[in-house]
């Protein structure tokens, strides 16, 4: 009566593709951040900003308060710049390395005109740089812009200088200062005023080249009365050694904006003994700049060896809202440290965190969230829920809400649960003719049903199935 | 239609079902009593393919398309899709998922597995609200979380419930009557009889007379120590309830 195991399904993006690159030598130093900037031609201000937190950067020691365990990294020993050798010109498919078009195609991001996803505009970002962007001029046609950051700063200079660093100064933290010395490429997204951008913007990041850290950046503005939908999907190759990825996102919401920024991370996560896979080292934050503005995060971390990520909201404007969603499964010896900051300052504001973690095998998942509501901010509320599942009997889950309220008229909420899928669960589903597969999705969808609901339908079902995929190999 | 030849199993190499016999007709109820800890419960996990216990010698048939086919190959799921039906002594709490979506996951499973065209949503709602009404229950059960915070009286009827929608072939019962008061046991009781069919067929497993007042069996089975030691009509339940076990052990 034993039933067969389940297959072990392997890492489905774990593939290398093999193509000529330049790449800067291993090492960080003023000359290196010279060579990036060169390379890009960048604006002075620009290089200035990457000097001065490289300079401050040196001064730094790796943050250690976080749940996670990995060994010490040596920064000097990693690449900062590697990049496909046949740059193409902006939006010129031709001549982009056919290996590379390929390399998108087998991840689902066709880019070609005949193939490429109609509804939805998408950057293609590859190790440092950004490949191509599609309906770019689609976008043009409403005033938005949407494409790689170093192309971005040439047209757009006075809003990058106006923002780059605004949300997330470079002295913000250990990895935030390392992203603004040697941030490669990343996205720029401009949203006009009045503007609802028509169609969901995704950049989809692809860390290729061994033994090079990957430091995108991101920045997102949305002038007043705008509404933009932007989506984040990640891979990496299988490999034995850990790579570094260590990204800043800053996001602006000027007077009744609203930015919806969804994440599917699905990074190489390392092999059942832990060995390999992606060290996530990111600092996400959102202003709400202007009154009732609105950010909402949704993230579904399923990928990553160590994950150390807390996507944040600063609520300055009057009536402004931030939202964090989160469904975070761990598996094998996975950690991940992840959660988010509510900072009200501004009057009436409102914040929603809802947080999922599944816990499986010898991972640890730990959520770790701050609410805090400043002096100035007046009738502020906030409801936090943060439910835990565990799947088996050696995995951990660990919460650490910091809550501090300096205004008597706030209202914080804050729920927590601790559930179990159980074999005798699984016997329950089975009992009732239903297979193995079908429960697990049930109960995933049952518990993770209010972060679903907040992603775009056809991003929703990837992520489902991402989830069910990575739980059949753990339950059972 | 069911039978069981000769059945070995047991739990972590300790046998506890030691040479089981059994013939089971369409449209029979049969009672298996017996003292604690004679294997009733065990019986039941094994029918129903718990992984953990280990069937060491015999053979558990049903009648699947007309043929007597050993159901120890079987996976639990394809057993229930063949219409095999435990209801739970204790019911599981699955949080998350609504009672709807349960039943509608568990009938088109079934469904699939005979090759007849699965519900959708709308119909299957419909379909299920006229068997709540058959059953006399209240519909705002299909809202809930399959039993999360259901009494011992409404998870045992949620139970009876799901038996209405899968309308399985072969039910078995373990302990159906356990925690319950008069009124849930008399409400559980006639919804299992409105069940009752020329087609299908019952094992009610129980300690106690009692619910054999409301479920009347055509065979009632002493179970101790792994096997049945004597069967007979109805009256031998009454026999157990005035003399007790140790009279018929010894």
């Amino acid at each position: 009566m034993s039933e067969a195991p389940l297959t072990n399904r392997e890492y489905k993006y774990g593939f290398y593709t093999d193509i000529e690159t330049e790449e800067f030598p291993k090492g960080l130093s003023e000359s290196i951040i010279r060579k990036i900037s060169a390379i890009k031609e960048e604006p002075d201000f620009i290089l200035d900003f990457r000097l001065k937190a490289f300079r401050h950067w040196i001064t730094l020691e790796e943050p250690k308060w976080a749940n996670v365990r990995y060994p010490k990294i040596d920064f000097q020993d990693l690449k900062y710049y590697s990049a496909p050798k046949k740059k193409p010109q902006l939006s010129s498919l031709e001549e982009v390395d056919p290996d590379i078009l390929e390399t998108f195609e087998r991840l689902g991001i066709p880019l070609s005109e005949q193939k490429r996803l109609s509804g939805v505009a998408v950057d293609a970002v590859f190790d440092s740089v950004s490949i191509m962007t599609t309906h770019k001029a689609d976008l043009a046609k409403f005033g938005i812009y949407f494409g790689s950051l170093s192309e971005g700063v040439k047209e757009y200079p006075d809003v990058v200088k106006k923002y780059l660093g605004s949300v997330v100064p470079y002295k913000d933290n250990f990895y935030a200062a390392l992203n603004s010395a040697v941030f490669s490429d990343g996205s720029l997204v401009y949203i006009p005023k009045g503007v609802r951008c028509p169609m969901d913007l995704s950049t989809y990041f692809r860390i290729n080249a061994r033994e090079t850290g990957q430091f995108e950046r991101t920045l997102i503005i949305a002038e007043e009365g705008s509404y933009v939908s932007y989506l984040e999907g990640c891979t990496a190759p299988m490999r034995d050694e850990n790579q570094l990825h260590a990204a800043v996102v800053e996001l602006v919401a000027l007077k009744d904006a609203e930015i919806k920024y969804s994440t599917v991370q699905n990074w190489y996560a390392g092999d059942k003994e832990g060995k390999g896979g992606v060290y996530n080292f990111v600092t996400k934050r959102g202003l709400c700049k202007g009154d009732n503005s609105k950010i909402s995060w949704t993230q579904v971390e399923t990928g990553s060896s160590v994950t150390w990520k807390y996507p944040s909201v600063i609520l300055q404007g009057d009536h402004s809202i931030g939202e964090f969603y989160s469904v975070a499964l761990t598996n094998f010896k996975m950690q991940a440290d992840t959660g988010t900051k509510m900072i009200h300052l501004g009057k009436n504001t409102t914040s929603k965190i809802v947080s999922k973690g599944i816990t499986c095998d010898e991972s640890i998942g730990t959520y770790r969230g701050q609410v805090r509501i400043a002096a100035s901010a007046e009738n502020a509320r906030n409801y936090t829920c943060c439910d835990s599942m565990l799947v088996g009997d050696t995995s951990i889950a660990c919460t650490v809400p910091y809550i501090e309220v300096k205004n008597k008229s706030a209202v914080v909420e804050h729920e927590a649960s601790t559930s179990k899928i159980s074999s005798d669960q699984i016997f329950y589903f089975k009992s009732r003719g239903i297979g193995e597969e079908e429960a697990i999705s049930l109960l995933l969808n049952g518990f993770c049903r209010d972060v679903f609901n907040t992603l775009p339908a056809e991003f929703a079902v990837e992520a489902v199935k991402l989830l069910e995929l990575k739980l059949e190999n753990s339950v059972g | 239609m069911f039978e069981i030849k000769n059945l070995h199993a047991g739990i972590a190499s300790k046998e506890v079902i030691k040479g089981l016999n059994l013939t089971v007709n369409p449209g029979e109820v049969h009672a298996i009593m017996g003292p604690n800890g004679s294997g009733k419960s065990t019986f039941s996990k094994v029918v129903a393919g718990h992984s953990d216990y280990e069937v060491s010698e015999g053979e558990v048939l049903l009648d699947i398309h007309f043929k007597m086919k050993n159901i120890l190959l079987l996976t639990p799921d394809e057993r229930a899709r063949n219409g095999i039906f435990l209801a739970f002594q204790y019911p599981t709490e699955v949080p998350g998922v609504n009672n709807l979506e349960f039943l509608r996951a568990s009938f088109n499973a079934t469904m699939r597995e005979q090759g007849i065209q699965e519900m959708d949503a709308s119909s299957f709602e419909a379909f299920v609200l006229k068997k709540i009404e058959f059953l006399g229950m209240k519909p705002d059960f299909l809202a809930r979380q399959v039993n999360v915070d259901f009494s011992g009286g409404e998870k045992k009827r949620n139970e009876v419930l799901q038996m209405a929608v899968l309308s399985p072939r072969l039910c078995i019962l373990d302990e159906i009557d356990s925690g319950l008061d008069v009124d849930s046991l008399k409400a559980v009781a006639d919804g299992v009889n409105r069940l009752r069919s020329k087609e299908n067929a019952f094992i009610l497993i129980t300690h106690y007379q009692r619910l054999l007042d409301y479920i009347v069996p055509d065979k009632v089975h002493i179970f101790n120590d792994g096997r049945i030691i004597k069967s007979g009509g109805k009256e031998l339940a009454k026999e157990v309830e005035t003399l007790g076990y140790d009279h018929l052990i010894h």
